[in-house]
């Protein structure tokens, strides 16, 4: 670890102004915000990050959670894991959600790490971790050592020849199915970032992860009103019981009207580069009677580009489980 | 290590034996046995409990290694000039300007016999290149990451594959037979049934919960070692020669291990490093281990590959066993894994060959894990049984019951106490084993297929010599003084209880000192040994303790026995009276020693190793055990479960049945790693052990510990000691992984040879659905 400024931010404002002041907001930012440090502090220990400022944000007024004007929810951006995960009105309409976070971490780093914090968790590439090693995510144009390399737990959607990195969010996945926004302040003003916006595939510059610039601060995500008759499932699939990040994961929001898939949103964990939002899968259950069989074609449709590493191939078949029983679970008459 | 070898480093050929178990004796008491919980639960519950790195003194300053990029080359240069400009940074040790650090020879055992910084070669990723000490550690670990290192690479090899070309049997470099009977080659070739498989079991890195550390003070002539160390007594025998100086110039301490695993068993580099360091700087230093470095730089479990042949004939009669196997060990080292520890005495079987052979690699020096040898070897026997049963259409119960032998075939002598038979007979009662349906995938639960396998266990038993000093004190306590350490298993229990059966002093009035070097040396805990060896020593001193009591009583002034001659009176449960008379007519020990104006009774014992016993030669000695495993696979999922273990150890008299059956639970959660999860893998592009961390190296999570149910035979083993107590901190591991790649193959079909099972490998052939 490199020594460091550590700064409180009284407002908003204040951060948003101190974190302005980094050359850059991805990889190597010399600013960066501190609310959990569950990811970051522990990058910083490994020489991975090596910010000049960590700017602490935990006492910004950021953690609320409420009904929006719309009857969807705000979920502030300090709002701890367990928080939401617990949350009556997240338990009772977007169960994906809790699920999601639920099966992620041990309920200690679930108390600590927030819901923007989860948004930027980074990857858990062992290549990324050891700089001893050419990674292209923390020294561009080093090269990539997972290709060829240890990688049975690394991505098969969304790769490219720089990088294979596997975004180890559950949170995310669920907000992908959910269709979720993220709020955002900077010294441009506010935005709103729909979360399918929001991450960036690595192509040849892995190192810029989404689309924040300096000064951005993430300050909420909302999440839509939900659908009358909704259902959500969010199934992750891993090697132990507890604790260990997703080989393959699936979050399912489905609308199930006499037999008839009226919508879904499908996303996937543990296999893409980002959290993974499969329209493929959705378009071949939209419109179409629930079934195993549908299933398993929604499945086949959502990995017929994956392009797996030298030790991740099983992880085609078992995404393709993966989506079939959270499917089979989403649409069990209750 | 053999486990004979394992015999002769705790010295068991020394000393006079201690008393063996008298059929006719009286039991012992019931504190014998009961669960009484760990003495020392209150100080680990409130954190008062002080570990290694715990210890903190004025001045202290902080050690951080660097370490090798490289597996193996030269070191060119070192440039640590920015890190010695930084702030804090007191020194920075390598090889060009370390004060030397020597090898051990005479005496005790080191773990690698390189000491740290000898010259500039690199043997494997992350071998200590350098440390930085400074003011603190953050400072330490700042300026450590700063220090350039140039290296002229050389080729390495971490191949997982060990199918090296090797020299002839028999010749330098060539495999080692470590058992030979009958004729096998003969016998294989003419038998009708036959199996003929190698078996592979990874690299597995021992992870207890406290990393090791090492806190140094240099008083200007000694040096206090604050470790965690399984052997304070090997530990100071070593270091000592490590440094250079005499051994009463260096004193180890560890009163609280956070477990071991037998990754403790000998000293590490840090060790000396530390010691160096403070010696330089004459200011303490504390150096401790990262989760990482515990991968390269404190021992592992080899690999071993282990090609095994059995021949049968139809009616399931073995007529020729086979093992053939071969482990990687390091360029310093020959670490030879004792794969065929159980092989030449678990079946009865006429003719036997076992042969071993090293395969070097660039990794760190391998070291015993629970149950080194053993635990490897019977995966490889116990899945032959298994796929032997299959080929024979016999229960694996029932196979294993009809090779049940009473003669170890090998030493040509009776078992002092071999019950395989029982424990496999309990074990399938109580795991329900009669309802088993033998063909792949014919039992369900829901949508779940469930596996039902089973495997014997075997490991060791013997005892090392040992001295205790035992006081009985006026205030109604004891204290116990020993040179052995409690790892976590429970020895200062034990060792209460001892002093309660043999005085009726409650346990929580004994004081248990042990963990330091100055006091009368005291076992290694390891090989399962140290409880079968402290007892009689413990026993021997609180007994000769007892004695100097008698001798006052007869002998004081105003004593209610003045005049009695010592030998008419005894002491029952803490009262002394003349023999024959009861216990209530006479009067407390401690009022004994007011009256003579004593603090304390002492008396000093000491005991021998099995192998001064001549009784011992007639026998041979082991535990043994039978474990049955079930497993739930999903294949809608590809979830792979192991639902239930039910655990049958003929382990000698149980001293403590609550930590005992402690250790067996621990160990099958222990096997469920062994069995799905743990391998250490090297980097084949630089060696470097890629998945050291524990997001990536996974463990058991208590949510994957199976429903356990842990039983004892408790039937006392005549030879070992008047309890008739063996050990069982290692055997509850045997035979766990087999059971479950037994189970698997009976849920799925599928026969899992390389550890550990993964859901790829259940995922890509014809499994059942």
């Amino acid at each position: 670890m490199q020594t460091f400024e550590y700064r409180q931010s009284t407002s908003v404002d204040q951060a948003v102004q101190a974190g302005a002041r980094s050359k850059r907001a991805q990889q190597y930012a010399d600013v960066r915000f501190i609310a959990g440090g569950t990811t970051l502090v522990d990058l910083m220990k490994l020489d991975v990050e090596r910010p000049n400022q960590v700017v602490d944000i935990n006492g910004l007024p950021l953690a609320q959670i409420k009904t929006s004007a719309d009857g969807g929810l705000v979920i502030g951006a300090l709002a701890r894991n367990s928080a939401v995960a617990h949350h009556p009105v997240v338990q009772r309409d977007y169960a994906v959600l809790s699920l999601a976070l639920l099966s992620g971490a041990s309920p200690q780093l679930r108390n600590m790490a927030t819901t923007a914090g989860n948004l930027l968790q980074r990857t858990r590439c062992v290549y990324f971790r050891d700089t001893a090693h050419a990674c292209n995510k923390r020294e561009p144009g080093s090269g990539c050592s997972a290709i060829g390399g240890h990688n049975r737990m690394l991505a098969i959607l969304g790769t490219s020849k720089d990088c294979i990195a596997s975004n180890p969010s559950d949170q995310n996945v669920a907000l992908t199915a959910l269709e979720a926004t993220i709020q955002v302040q900077g010294v441009k003003g506010n935005q709103s970032i729909p979360i399918q916006d929001f991450y960036l595939k690595p192509g040849s510059t892995p190192n810029s992860e989404n689309v924040l610039e300096p000064g951005d601060l993430i300050v909420s995500v909302t999440l839509p009103p939900p659908a009358p008759d909704t259902r959500s499932h969010y199934l992750k699939l891993r090697d132990r019981a507890a604790y260990e990040f997703a080989l393959a994961s699936a979050a399912i929001v489905i609308k199930v009207n006499g037999g008839r898939i009226e919508r879904a949103r499908v996303a996937l964990g543990g296999v893409g580069t980002v959290p993974w939002r499969s329209r493929e899968a959705e378009q071949v259950l939209e419109g179409h009677t629930a079934d195993v069989a549908l299933f398993r074609r929604a499945a086949e449709a959502a990995l017929k580009d994956a392009q797996p590493a030298s030790e991740n191939g099983f992880k085609v078949e078992l995404a393709k489980r993966c989506i079939v029983q959270a499917l089979t679970v989403s649409t069990q008459s209750a | 290590m053999r486990f004979e070898e394992f015999v002769e480093f705790i010295g068991s050929q020394e000393g006079a034996p201690p008393k063996s178990l008298d059929a006719n004796a009286p039991p012992p008491s019931a504190i014998i046995g009961a669960g009484v919980p760990r003495i020392d639960g209150p100080l680990k519950t409130t954190g008062s409990a002080r570990y290694a790195a715990d210890y903190n003194f004025p001045g202290l300053v902080y050690a951080v290694p660097v370490r090798a990029t490289i597996a193996s080359g030269k070191i060119q240069r070192i440039d640590s000039s920015a890190a010695e400009a930084m702030p804090g940074v007191l020194l920075v040790m390598h090889h060009g300007n370390i004060m030397p650090l020597y090898r051990n020879a005479s005496g005790g055992r080191n773990s690698e016999s390189r000491p740290a910084f000898e010259d500039e070669t690199v043997y494997y990723w992350g071998q200590y290149v350098a440390a930085v000490v400074a003011e603190t550690f953050e400072q330490a670990q700042a300026a450590a990451a700063t220090v350039k290192v140039e290296y002229e690479p050389a080729k390495f090899n971490v191949d997982p594959s060990l199918s090296d070309s090797l020299p002839p049997e028999g010749e330098p470099g060539g495999p080692r037979v470590m058992s030979n009977r009958g004729n096998t080659e003969s016998a294989f070739a003419s038998a009708l049934v036959k199996v003929d498989e190698t078996y592979i079991t990874p690299v597995e890195t021992h992870n207890p919960m406290e990393m090791h550390a090492t806190v140094a003070v240099w008083d200007g002539k000694k040096y206090t070692l604050y470790e965690s160390s399984q052997g304070v007594m090997n530990h100071q025998n070593v270091v000592s020669q490590v440094l250079g100086v005499p051994k009463e110039n260096v004193e180890v301490i560890s009163r609280f291990i956070g477990s071991g695993f037998g990754g403790k068993l000998f000293p590490w580099p840090h060790s000396a490093i530390a010691a160096a360091a403070s010696r330089k700087l004459n200011r303490p230093v504390k150096l401790t281990l990262s989760r990482k470095m515990m991968f390269s730089n404190s021992g592992h479990r080899p690999r071993t590959q282990q090609r095994m042949r059995l021949g049968a004939t139809t009616d399931g009669k073995l007529l020729s066993l086979q093992q053939n196997y071969r482990n990687h060990t390091s360029y310093g080292d020959d670490i030879r894994e004792n794969c065929g520890e159980a092989t030449p005495f678990l079946y009865s079987t006429a003719n036997l060959k076992v042969t071993s052979a090293l395969v070097r690699r660039n990794v760190g020096t391998p070291t015993p894990m629970r149950g080194p040898g053993a635990v490897p070897g019977l995966f490889a026997l116990e899945s032959a049984m298994d796929e032997l049963a299959i080929k024979l259409k016999k229960d694996p119960v029932e196979l294993r019951l009809s090779l049940d032998t009473l003669i170890d075939e090998e030493k040509n002598r009776p078992f002092s106490s071999r019950h395989l038979k029982e424990c496999l007979q309990l074990g399938a009662e109580k795991f329900g084993w009669s309802r088993r349906t033998p063909e792949v995938g014919s039992m369900r639960k829901g949508d779940l297929i469930l596996g039902w396998g089973v495997a014997a266990a075997s490991w060791g038993a013997n005892r090392g010599v040992c001295e205790t000093e035992v006081s009985l004190r006026a205030d109604g306590t004891a204290r116990v003084g020993c040179g052995t350490q409690d790892i976590g298993t429970g020895s200062y229990t034990v060792i209460a209880q001892v002093i309660t059966d043999k005085t009726g002093i409650p346990v929580d009035k004994v004081d248990v000192v042990l963990g330091s070097s100055a006091l009368p040396p005291g076992p290694t805990s390891g090989g399962s040994t140290a409880t079968a060896t402290f007892l009689p020593a413990v026993i021997d001193g609180v007994n000769a303790a007892i004695k100097v009591v008698l001798t006052v009583a007869g002998n004081t002034k105003d004593s209610p026995f003045e005049g009695k001659d010592p030998n008419s009176l005894t002491m029952t449960a803490g009262r002394v009276h003349e023999k024959g008379a009861p216990a209530a007519s006479g009067v407390s020990y401690n009022e004994i020693l007011h009256i003579a104006n004593l603090a304390s009774a002492r008396g000093d014992g000491k005991s021998g190793g099995l192998g001064a016993d001549p009784k011992s030669h007639n026998f041979s000695t082991h535990s043994f055990g039978a474990q049955f495993v079930e497993i739930e696979w999903d294949p809608g999922i590809a979830r792979l479960r192991v639902s239930r273990v039910v655990s049958v150890i003929d382990g000698g008299r149980i001293i403590n049945m609550r930590m005992a059956t402690n250790q067996v639970a621990g160990a099958i959660v222990m096997g469920v790693g062994m069995g799905l999860f743990e391998e250490t893998i090297y980097d084949p592009r630089n060696g470097h052990p890629i998945n050291d961390n524990f997001a990536d190296y996974i463990v058991p999570t208590i949510a994957d510990a199976p429903q356990i149910d842990v039983h004892f035979l408790d039937i006392p083993d005549p030879l070992l000691n008047e309890y008739g107590a063996r050990g069982i901190g290692e055997i509850g591991l045997a035979g766990i992984a087999p059971a479950i790649t037994a189970a698997v193959y009976h849920a799925t079909g599928v026969r899992v040879r390389e550890l550990p099972v993964r859901i790829e490998d259940l995922m890509k052939t014809n499994a059942v659905t």
